[in-house]
């Protein structure tokens, strides 16, 4: 088990693995969000993906997501490993783990976590389609940065 | 010399993993331009961000002989 808490890996995620590193005696709730490879976008099968990321950055920005969140509460812990290489239908891909004394912040901390590495983490999904690939976020109706970098945390 | 990486789209259509630029130093926006006129396949440089030596930069950001900067894409992970 690799012990840090912010983590890219070509390797199969044990879910449990990142649960442990937030759970600890004072937690009355750890939520886990695990994102998984959908099939089926907008009538368009998909075949497999392949991630690629930076990896020390994308490993420094995750951390940076577990500061934000310990900033907005403050007695969250936050562990998240994002797989990359080629993931087939169904496999996880990203597992987040937030406890907390009680319930409600470990909901919101999780979803504010997935949100976060959808706008900083630089990660990139390939979709094999049945009729070809593309690189998602490679096509100008989709995020851009116009203030020339992403948008800081509070911002909106 | 800045070392530059590429990954995703940038990668596929230069064929390599990174490149080398000797103008240094260089605003992130001048970098942006040069690139964009020297690199007739890259698709547009307008919604991709610099990052520099593992920090997102801003258009102003000036970058030194030495540096390495990354052409981050918009992502998609999660």
């Amino acid at each position: 088990m690799n012990d840090n808490f912010f983590l890219i890996t070509e390797e199969e995620i044990q879910i449990e693995e990142v649960f442990k590193k937030v759970v600890h005696p004072n937690a009355g709730a750890v939520n886990t969000f695990i994102g998984t490879v959908r099939e089926m976008t907008k009538g368009k099968r998909t075949l497999y993906l392949q991630y690629e990321a930076y990896v020390p950055m994308a490993e420094s920005q995750l951390a940076q997501i577990g500061r934000e969140i310990g900033e907005k509460w403050p007695e969250a812990r936050t562990a998240i490993t994002h797989r990359i290489g080629r993931l087939d239908i169904s496999d996880v891909a990203v597992v987040i783990a937030v406890s907390s004394p009680h319930r409600a912040a470990a909901f919101e901390a999780s979803r504010y976590a997935i949100e976060r590495i959808k706008e900083i983490v630089p990660i990139w999904k390939k979709e094999h389609w049945e009729d070809g690939t593309m690189w998602v976020g490679d096509q100008k109706e989709t995020t851009a940065y116009p203030g020339g970098t992403p948008k800081e945390e509070g911002q909106s | 010399m800045i070392q530059i990486l590429l990954f995703a789209r940038f990668q596929e259509v230069v064929g390599e993993d990174a490149i080398g630029w000797q103008d240094a130093p260089i605003t992130v926006a001048a970098l942006k331009e040069q690139l964009q006129r020297t690199y007739e396949k890259f698709p547009s440089l307008d919604n991709v961000m610099v990052a520099v030596n593992e920090q997102y930069a801003d258009n102003e950001t000036e970058i030194q002989d030495g540096d390495t900067v990354a052409l981050i894409p918009p992502v998609s992970g999660g």
